[in-house]
């Protein structure tokens, strides 16, 4: 009995030491949260220009419409993570044929066309969400954030934060992959 | 160079640290004095060398040397001087040299100062601390390296986080690690009592002096970084159950425990087993909170960057440590029991009581704690827990405790007459249900929880100076005779009634500050008035001032009350460039019947901005103050314990103990 008594902590903290190794799997991300916006439509909005740009407006209408997955990037020149991602975006569109759509992020029109300009453009359209309102109808939590969009116009998949490094373009490379795939065979 | 110096003496350190985990060990095996004595000299040999590396961190620091990757990534050339300091320690890196350094002084400390241990113990002791000094030192230099260079290097430094350029949380960690790590002294004092397989009155002794000051500053380490939360983050609370707190707070509830069957196992020479365990426990849950700090296991607001490889090296330390001490338990523990046989009611079954609802209410935190975890491994599923369920849970056990903590310090030992007991106690229970009801009757709103734990309260309170008061035979006895009888009264006592006491009185704080707290946000714009527990505040604006290394947005609140004004408060929103973040700077106006708490938040929207219209977080938490008096109180009453002559004299041989007893301190 006393001896029983005895092992027993050892036991629990063996139980304990199970799930912590299992915490440990470096694929598992706590701060995780899931979008509430996966698998559900896009939400409804219809951005102005960004003047002087030379690339149209973004709505709604443009994301239902199309063969393929898109890409949908919040971004802002405001934003210093957003100047790294924005060297890995144009990367990703010149190989990979991915179609990148931008929302313009609480961003003035002149701001945006300057740091453009010095940058380059690899956005196909750019929504200017000057007052932050359709941030609101993504759900945004930051800039930068990009979001896979399928050809219906569904949200697949949600990256926070910017896509840089090699783990974070690993994994959104591997969730682009995954869905073109599924949306191959859907249709 | 110096950062090399530093380096350096770390890998002395660790070479030292591998010679002290061997010799002693085998010369307290062998009998061999002199191996045994070698831990004297390492150990501080050990604490010099780690000082030299801290220091050598600590100037690469105050003289923001940029080529050091640590300090490029915590500090800033424009920081004032204390948080360059307190930069030292603000990193995963510098934190966990901090962390050897003290486990490195309560090694030299036992060394130096434990002159009355027996060779063979303290031989064990200290090699047992070298055992985990050599687990960390090697996870500093292999994995995270303070002394790391980078080339070029860059003009200016990132920043430390500005959240943490408090000089409240400045002083946070390392009064925080001193409790932490100082439970690896008791640690090893009972994994070396194991080994040699003899516990015994005089271990007991030996062991509580170390306990009572890694529990001081436990405590008020925990007090500190909880005064931080309330008036840095601009939440208007003090304790939010958050992982890195309840890890904090678990080993402060077992060490609490220890304290108490330690008092058993050194009077009674009971409790054996339970004691060695508990401090086994203590220590192991100081580590996990190590841990789940540093792996990014749980999520929190105060985790450090997440390193899934660190956290594999820690969980690697922990199994070695918590596993190898809890088998070395398992094996040697069921040998050593025995001991005075007491009654239910009595000094030991009191303590009993105690130590069983502290295990059981650190054991919920635990559970809550984690329990995200288990659910997200066992069901997949993403919950947190969250203040319902520790209020729920921890609070229904606490004030059974609190109860019984009323009567405990009556009860004798062996065997007590409880009826006695609460003959004496009688007005005192009267006192504390009418103190219950003048607060129900002036108050009315609020859960009925409340006014019991306020009864309660007053109960511990009242119940706690009434002891003291027998013992001194006030009112009973000629004042002078009193005052005799408290000059020769054992400081431990006079220590134990002021931690008592200082409990209760920062029940009434907890429960001040969270049944009758009153909240205002409003969205307001210069002129506008709001009413708040009889205040009137009035918002005259915000102006943009500049600091040393951020700009801020200040406020202006003139507060009045009847019409009489009663103080002006100037709330800030900070925002450090360089950094890229903002911080809240309340503005509270604090008296002891409660403080009056205003945070300014940002505007609303671009367009209120620009009519000069902010949201303002008004509070007013009664007593709230009385918390951190309590607090003090409980680590005044360790410190007086801590000073208490036969302590300091320590233990002598069993055969001599009687006679010590009665030994009147000066």
């Amino acid at each position: 009995m006393r001896r029983t008594l005895a092992t027993l902590p050892i036991l629990v903290a063996l139980v304990f030491g199970g799930f912590f190794l299992w915490g440990l799997n470096p694929d598992r991300d706590p701060n995780a949260i899931p979008s509430v916006l996966i698998s559900q439509p896009a939400p409804d909005f219809d951005l102005p220009a960004v003047e002087g740009a030379g690339v149209p407006g973004l709505a709604r209408s443009d994301l239902a419409t199309n063969q393929a997955p898109v890409v949908v990037n919040v971004f802002a020149s405001w934003c210093v993570p957003c100047r790294a991602e924005h060297a890995v975006l144009t990367r990703m569109v010149e190989r990979n044929q991915v179609r990148l759509f931008g929302i313009n992020y609480k961003d003035k029109p002149e701001d945006a066309r300057r740091w453009l300009e010095d940058l380059g453009n690899p956005y196909e359209r750019i929504g200017s969400d000057l007052n932050g309102r359709a941030g609101i109808e993504w759900g945004i939590s930051g800039v930068p954030e990009t979001f896979i969009v399928d050809g219906d116009g569904t949200v697949l998949y949600r990256y926070v934060g910017p896509i840089v490094g090699t783990e974070a373009e690993g994994k959104f490379t591997a969730a682009l992959a995954q869905a073109r795939a599924s949306s191959g065979a859907g249709t | 160079m110096i950062p090399e110096i530093g380096q350096f003496a770390l890998a002395l350190a660790l070479s030292i640290a591998l010679v002290q985990s061997v010799l002693p060990m085998l010369g307290a095996a062998r009998g061999d004095i002199l191996w045994m004595q070698s831990a004297r000299t390492s150990s501080v040999a050990q604490l010099i060398f780690i000082g030299i590396a801290f220091a050598a961190l600590m100037r690469s620091f105050v003289v923001s040397d940029f080529t050091v990757a640590n300090v490029v990534e915590n500090s800033h050339s424009l920081k004032p001087m204390l948080f360059k300091i307190a930069g030292t320690w603000g990193s995963h890196e510098g934190s966990l040299l901090l962390w050897v350094l003290i486990l490195a002084a309560f090694g030299a400390g036992v060394a130096l100062f434990g002159s009355n241990i027996p060779d063979a113990l303290k031989a064990r002791t200290l090699s047992v601390q070298a055992w985990i000094s050599t687990g960390f030192l090697s996870f500093l230099l292999l994995t995270s390296n303070p002394f790391e260079r980078v080339f070029p290097p860059p003009l200016d430094g990132n920043d430390l986080n500005p959240l943490l350029q408090d000089v409240g949380l400045a002083m946070h960690p390392p009064l925080l690690y001193f409790g932490y790590v100082g439970f690896s002294i008791v640690f090893s004092f009972a994994v070396a009592a194991l080994i040699e397989g003899r516990v015994d009155a005089a271990w007991a002794r030996w062991v509580r002096p170390w306990t009572l000051a890694a529990w001081m500053s436990l405590t008020a380490g925990i007090a500190l970084g909880s005064w931080w939360a309330y008036y840095e983050l601009g939440w208007g609370g003090w304790w939010f159950w958050d992982p890195v707190e309840n890890v904090s707070f678990m080993p402060w509830l077992l060490g609490t425990a220890l304290l108490h069957s330690a008092i058993v196992t050194e009077k009674r020479d009971a409790f054996k087993s339970w004691t060695i365990l508990l401090a086994i426990l203590t220590f192991s849950l100081s580590l996990l909170g190590t841990f789940i700090v540093r792996s990014g296991l749980l999520t929190s607001v105060h985790a450090f960057a997440v390193d899934p490889e660190r956290g594999l090296y820690i969980l690697g330390l922990l199994g070695i440590s918590i596993g190898g001490s809890l088998a070395l338990f398992a094996w040697r523990a069921p040998s050593m029991e025995g001991g005075g046989l007491f009654a239910p009611i009595s000094r030991e079954g009191g303590l009993l009581v105690n130590n069983l609802l502290l295990v059981t209410a650190a054991g919920t935190v635990l559970v809550g704690t984690l329990y995200p975890l288990f659910m997200e491994a066992l069901a997949n599923e993403k919950i947190s827990v969250g203040p319902p369920y520790f209020n729920v849970s921890f609070i229904p056990m606490m004030l059974p405790l609190v109860l019984v903590m009323g009567i405990g310090p009556f009860l004798s030992w062996k065997r007590a007459d409880l009826k006695g007991i609460f003959q004496r106690l009688r007005f005192v229970a009267l006192l504390a249900g009418l103190v219950g009801l003048a607060v129900w009757y002036m108050f009315k709103g609020g859960p009925a929880l409340a006014y019991i734990a306020v009864a309660i309260a007053a109960w511990l309170l009242l119940a706690t100076l009434r002891e003291w008061a027998g013992r001194i035979r006030l009112f009973d006895a000629q004042f002078p005779e009193s005052l005799r009888r408290a000059r020769n009264l054992p400081r431990a006592s006079h220590g134990m009634t002021l931690a008592h006491a200082g409990l209760a009185v920062a029940i009434f704080g907890f429960v001040g500050s969270s049944a009758w707290k009153s909240e205002e946000i409003v969205f307001v714009r210069p002129g506008d008035e709001i009413a708040i527990a009889g205040f009137d505040v009035r918002f005259d604006g915000v102006e943009r001032v500049r600091g040393p290394n951020y700009i801020a947005d200040r406020g202006t609140l003139t507060v009045s009350r009847n019409g009489d004004p009663v103080t002006t408060l100037f709330p800030e929103r900070r925002s450090y460039p360089v950094a890229q973040s903002t911080t809240t700077e309340s503005a509270i106006r604090s008296t002891l019947a409660g403080d009056l708490y205003a945070s300014l938040s940002a505007p609303a929207s671009d367009a209120a901005a620009d009519q000069g219209a902010w949201t303002l977080r008004i509070l007013y938490e009664p007593l709230v103050n009385l918390i951190w008096i309590g607090a003090a109180m409980l680590v005044l009453g360790g410190g007086l314990s801590l000073s208490d002559r036969r302590l300091r004299v320590g233990a002598p041989r069993r055969s001599a103990r009687a006679a010590v007893q009665v030994t009147p301190a000066e």
